[in-house]
């Protein structure tokens, strides 16, 4: 896999650590209750297709991306950097 | 059909006319008393043991694509019971007795070949934790060896025991550990439960899970609705695409796992050698291939291959490990689709939806747990209660953070098993 980041250009994946599904940008409210917090920390989607992940460039331009992906085939799409996804959301 | 030696003796004498199929290749019925979705290593077994030891017979295994598949046919064949944590400990032990009786009681050669497991060590830290494992290994009952430097050599003359940075210093030999033949395995089971009356329906896909009011009513399929009271997930791989169907979002991640296998070769390994610094093992095939694999690619993925760097990795800790194995070439390399939880450790539960099952989260290391995850799945089924081994093995130990299996001791997180 090679991923586009947007500030480096395409690399290798060997250059990136990840995270995970891209749930960091919906962290709940410190009081949002038990329920919240699990669902947040451990249940996922995990789906077999197109998904939103957050990729660390560590060792490019220690970047956190967030970049969609597709589970089955590794496709790239676009990836974005997560503070303007961050900056975007409300 | 029973095999036995004569048997063979006179279909080999007599143009093998007399063989049959092993099983069955039933029509759905409208109505069962229980299914199972997912006719892989775990759903066949745990149809088996609900047959045997609850007389439960009027059951079916619905299987998306045909007996065999899915991850039973696509991972690197190892049993063992070198567990450590209460829950754990006592499930894998449980698993390694079935085993040991398993071709005897399902009249089917699995292969079962108890070579022994060695865990190498490098330092002296890593030997003092192999010594604390093999104490609660024989403290569970189980039998463990802690090899010398002098006596890895002895039992393995061919690997690298002086590179410089990993040099041997010597060995956790499990015993009673080894490999089974993992098509036998499912073809094994399926045959035992499809001769107690189970019906095994291939290329049928679950589509939805019917539920009314909180009580699971049967399921809708490729091959049209069947109805059950009971019906238990036994989808490692794909759960959270079935436990979709049913409302659910479960703590999994899949995560995709590589193995390779070299050209056949004269005998070099005898036993299963586990490399933990470099991330590899490997065993040899009664065929002459050299069975390996590694660590996880870490990434999310259902395509049932990997990619390079990992293959690459691989690779560099079996030339560290055995040098020779440089002159050989890999035949084929796969991927396996792993059900990774947050601790690390399975799920073996009833749901909040009354007569709905699941079976899920086998992580990396599923294969050896087929016998006993099938038998605790069937107890559960058959009798409502989590059987006596598996009951630490909870749903909501995530939730409440009691009862975690954290076996690595790396916390309870996604990515860090």
């Amino acid at each position: 896999m090679r991923i586009a980041c947007p500030l480096c250009g395409e690399r290798d994946s060997r250059e990136f650590s990840y995270k995970g599904h891209a749930l960091a940008l919906e962290r709940p409210a410190e009081d949002a209750g038990v329920a919240a917090w699990d669902d947040y920390l451990h249940n996922r989607d995990n789906p077999a297709g197109l998904t939103q992940e957050l990729w660390f460039h560590d060792m490019g331009c220690a970047s956190w991306l967030v970049a969609e992906r597709n589970t089955v085939t590794h496709e790239f799409g676009a990836v974005r950097l997560a503070e303007d996804v961050k900056g975007a959301k409300p | 059909m029973r095999f036995s030696a004569l048997k063979i003796l006179k279909e080999g004498l007599t143009g093998n006319k007399g063989w049959t199929p092993h099983w069955r290749d039933p029509a759905p019925k409208p109505a069962y008393d229980a299914i199972i979705i997912g006719g892989g290593g775990h759903g066949l077994s745990t149809a088996y043991y609900l047959a045997k030891n609850h007389g439960m017979t009027n059951i079916a295994v619905l299987e998306k694509g045909y007996i065999g598949s899915g991850n039973i046919g696509r991972n690197t064949t190892i049993v063992r019971a070198n567990y450590s944590l209460e829950g754990n400990s006592q499930f894998y032990s449980h698993s390694l007795k079935l085993w040991e009786g398993l071709e005897q009681d399902l009249n089917y050669n699995a292969m079962m070949s108890q070579r022994g497991i060695i865990n190498l060590f490098h330092s002296d830290g890593q030997r003092d934790a192999a010594a604390k494992r093999a104490n609660m290994m024989i403290s569970q009952g189980d039998d463990a060896i802690l090899l010398d430097k002098t006596s890895v050599r002895a039992l393995l003359p061919n690997l690298n025991h002086d590179n410089i940075r990993f040099p041997i210093y010597g060995g956790l030999y499990h015993k009673r550990g080894g490999t089974a033949r993992h098509d036998a395995v499912a073809w094994g089971f399926a045959r035992g439960a499809d001769q107690r009356g189970v019906d095994l329906i291939q290329n049928c896909e679950v589509t939805g899970i019917d539920i009314e009011n909180g009580v699971v009513q049967g399921v809708q399929t490729t091959r049209g609705a069947i109805r059950a009271k009971k019906v238990g997930m036994v989808v490692a791989g794909r759960s959270s695409q079935v436990a979709a169907m049913a409302g659910m979002r479960l703590p999994i991640e899949s995560h995709i796992l590589q193995a390779f296998v070299s050209e056949g070769l004269k005998p070099c390994i005898d036993h299963v050698v586990t490399f933990g610094m470099g991330h590899m093992y490997m065993s040899q095939s009664d065929k002459g291939g050299l069975v390996f694999g590694g660590d996880l690619d870490f990434y999310a993925s259902y395509a049932q291959r990997g990619n390079l760097p990992t293959a690459e990795h691989v690779m560099e800790a079996a030339m560290c490990l055995l040098p020779q194995i440089g002159k050989a070439k890999v035949l084929r390399s796969w991927g396996g689709i792993m059900d990774m939880t947050p601790d690390g450790s399975f799920i073996i539960d009833k749901t909040h939806i009354e007569g709905f099952f699941v079976n899920a989260g086998w992580c990396y290391g599923g294969f050896k747990a087929v016998p006993a995850s099938g038998y605790c799945m069937a107890h559960l089924m058959a009798t409502g209660q989590p059987h006596e081994v598996a009951k630490h093995h909870r749903l909501d130990r995530f939730e409440t953070g009691r009862g975690l299996m954290d076996e690595e001791h790396r916390g309870s997180q996604h990515n860090l098993h």
